[in-house]
């Protein structure tokens, strides 16, 4: 019996999501980031409408009264050093960890993808490039992080920039390794020939082809920018308190762990939770992008 | 085979010449007068003019980092802004401390994640497997001042079995308050040690030698041993390598947990007192110290594989 079969063309990232689909821990990971985005929006535009109160209200006011109070129907994480409600400060301090984490992978991204992509275009400057990048990798980058903050004073702005610097050459280096695989290509060649210019090469065929190890080490590190950003505020050179970022929360709760375990668990649990599913997701992408790696 | 690490060494010195700039640069553009912070607010300008030549803040960025690099090549870190005292005292009295705590961290997370990572592969899919990679993920996502944290809480303020702050007198008492900042510090590095174990294991158990040697006869524990253990391991061992560097560098967060009287506390306690001169010695040292653990284990590495050594030897590397 004679019959056409339709083929449906699929893109690369139609392709992509079919596999991601079919990891369901990778759909839970990302079922529970992107409640932590919207709960983010939500606190944003509570803020808006609200003027900025119930934020003074419910997650600055202090409640001597209630201080420490444990678990409860009405507070379901508790109450910490000074009577605030843990789980709002949590959902208020989303987007310090979350939103900072990928605005300073984001732009190191950005950066990292130029001078990755100057690095393996031209070769005069190439050496040169990737020897300071060496320079900088050389350095571990909680470390170089740490220097840049003591340089800049600490605060949000700066550790975010800090996190940003420390991550640049790792991505250079990945878009560096496939703009060189990709440069010896025929349809460079060919587009070459039609007379198109460098950049309008590197923008058009050499950034895309060169997204997908991006995308994933971009994911993964979001999850160390996090833990980086905690870490920082955690040992005072980070988000300073009362602004309820997670690691500045642990800080507080350390000097009162004898009398209240909640206070210390729950801000590092959710830490934990949104490291947990990006890296999963990380893994999941890589999985889904690149087949061949999966044992 | 000596050219090579000749060569890697030669190679070591401008790596060493840039960390070290790029550290002291960063600091020294930082805002902020030292002088003011040694003196206070209340100083005279003649005073001021005075420490700034001391210090030899007038003289250009490049000519006080060559300064410094030859002090420091003679062992001289300069004097703290905060104490007048040297620097190098204080790096030289912390450094063992911080060594000892990372050498720690490597051994535990070797010790389990080795082994951990080999069962793994060798049982893949199966219940343990299972346990083990999620264990590791969720290891490697925990967010080291939280561990340590509840460690405290549970060994130290609930059962009381150990230490919760500082360094213990004598050999039984520093292992004894040792026993929790290294498993703090070792557990995302043993989870990431296992994984790379159990990956690099799979991929050596479908290889054709492997069924030679099953095909041979030969038992089970002496294939595994003798013929997946050997080549699998040399990826992990530049891991191990690798993260020892990181364990040195990044171990400040377990030291201020624990108050340890390592590098680590020290550099951050400098932050806070805007300390530039120990802030620059203790980046520097654990920068430095990083890229001589990396080019150990890249000589290393040539040592175990002999594949590498041959093309040394050839002359293609």
């Amino acid at each position: 019996m004679a019959q056409t079969q339709k083929v449906k063309a699929r893109s690369l990232g139609q392709e992509a999501w079919r596999r991601f689909k079919k990891d369901r821990l990778a759909i839970i990971a990302l079922c529970f980031l992107v409640l932590l985005v919207v709960a983010a929006f939500a606190t944003l535009v509570i803020d808006l409408v609200t003027q900025g109160e119930f934020y003074d209200q419910y997650v600055v006011e202090q409640d001597l009264l209630k201080k420490l109070d444990g678990p409860s129907l009405e507070h379901p994480l508790g109450m910490d050093e000074f009577g605030r409600d843990i789980l709002l400060r949590i959902i208020w301090g989303i987007r310090y960890s979350l939103f900072m984490g990928m605005i300073a992978i984001i732009g190191a991204i950005i950066i990292g993808t130029v001078i990755g992509s100057v690095a393996g275009f031209y070769k005069k400057v190439d050496n040169v490039i990737m020897r300071c990048m060496d320079v900088l990798l050389a350095i571990p980058s909680i470390l170089l992080a740490t220097a840049i903050v003591a340089a800049l004073g600490p605060s949000l702005p700066n550790v975010v920039i800090a996190i940003g610097l420390a991550n640049i050459p790792q991505f250079a280096r990945i878009v560096r390794a496939s703009v060189l695989t990709i440069k010896g290509q025929e349809y460079i060649e060919a587009a070459r020939a039609m007379g198109a210019s460098d950049l309008r090469i590197i923008a058009k065929y050499i950034i895309p082809n060169s997204m997908a190890p991006l995308i994933v080490q971009g994911s993964v590190g979001v999850a160390s920018a996090i833990l980086s950003i905690a870490s920082l505020s955690f040992v005072g050179l980070g988000v300073q308190p009362p602004t309820p970022e997670w690691g500045a929360m642990l800080s507080n709760a350390r000097t009162y762990m004898r009398d209240a375990w909640h206070i210390t668990v729950m801000p590092g649990a959710a830490i934990m939770l949104s490291i947990l599913s990006l890296n999963i997701i990380g893994d999941g992408l890589r999985d889904a992008l690149d087949p061949r790696l999966k044992n | 085979m000596y050219k090579f690490v000749l060569k890697r060494i030669v190679m070591l010195i401008p790596v060493i010449i840039g960390v070290t700039f790029v550290v002291f640069f960063i600091l020294s553009v930082a805002p902020g007068d030292p002088v003011l912070t040694i003196l206070g607010d209340g100083a005279t300008d003649e005073a001021i003019e005075q420490m700034r030549e001391e210090l030899g803040l007038n003289d250009p960025l490049l000519i006080r980092y060559v300064n410094y690099i030859w002090d420091v090549l003679h062992g001289d870190f300069g004097l703290s802004y905060k104490t007048r005292l040297p620097v190098s005292d204080q790096l030289l009295a912390r450094f063992p401390n911080t060594l000892l705590l990372a050498s720690c961290g490597i051994v535990l997370a070797i010790a389990f994640g080795i082994p951990l990572g080999i069962l793994s592969a060798k049982k893949q899919y199966t219940f343990l497997d299972n346990v083990a990679t999620v264990g590791a993920l969720v290891s490697v996502s925990m967010p080291k001042f939280w561990l340590g944290l509840l460690l405290v809480l549970i060994f130290s303020l609930n059962l009381g079995v150990f230490p919760s702050q500082g360094m213990g007198e004598g050999v039984v008492g520093t292992l004894h308050s040792l026993v929790l900042p290294a498993v703090t510090l070792s557990t995302g590095f043993m989870a990431t040690i296992m994984r790379m174990t159990r990956s690099s294991m799979l991929e050596t158990i479908r290889q054709d030698y492997i069924s030679t040697a099953r095909a041979k006869g030969i038992k089970e524990s002496q294939v595994t041993i003798r013929h997946m253990l050997k080549n699998a391991l040399i990826p992990v061992i530049t891991l191990c390598g690798l993260q020892f560097g990181h364990m040195l560098g990044g171990s400040m967060i377990t030291e201020t947990v624990f108050s340890w009287p390592g590098v680590g506390r020290y550099v951050l306690d400098s932050i806070k007192t805007k300390d530039t001169p120990a802030i620059l010695g203790c980046v520097i040292l654990m920068s430095v110290s990083f890229s001589i653990i990396n080019l150990l284990v890249d000589i290393l590495y040539g040592y175990v594989d002999p594949r590498i050594k041959s093309q040394y030897k050839a002359g293609k590397l």
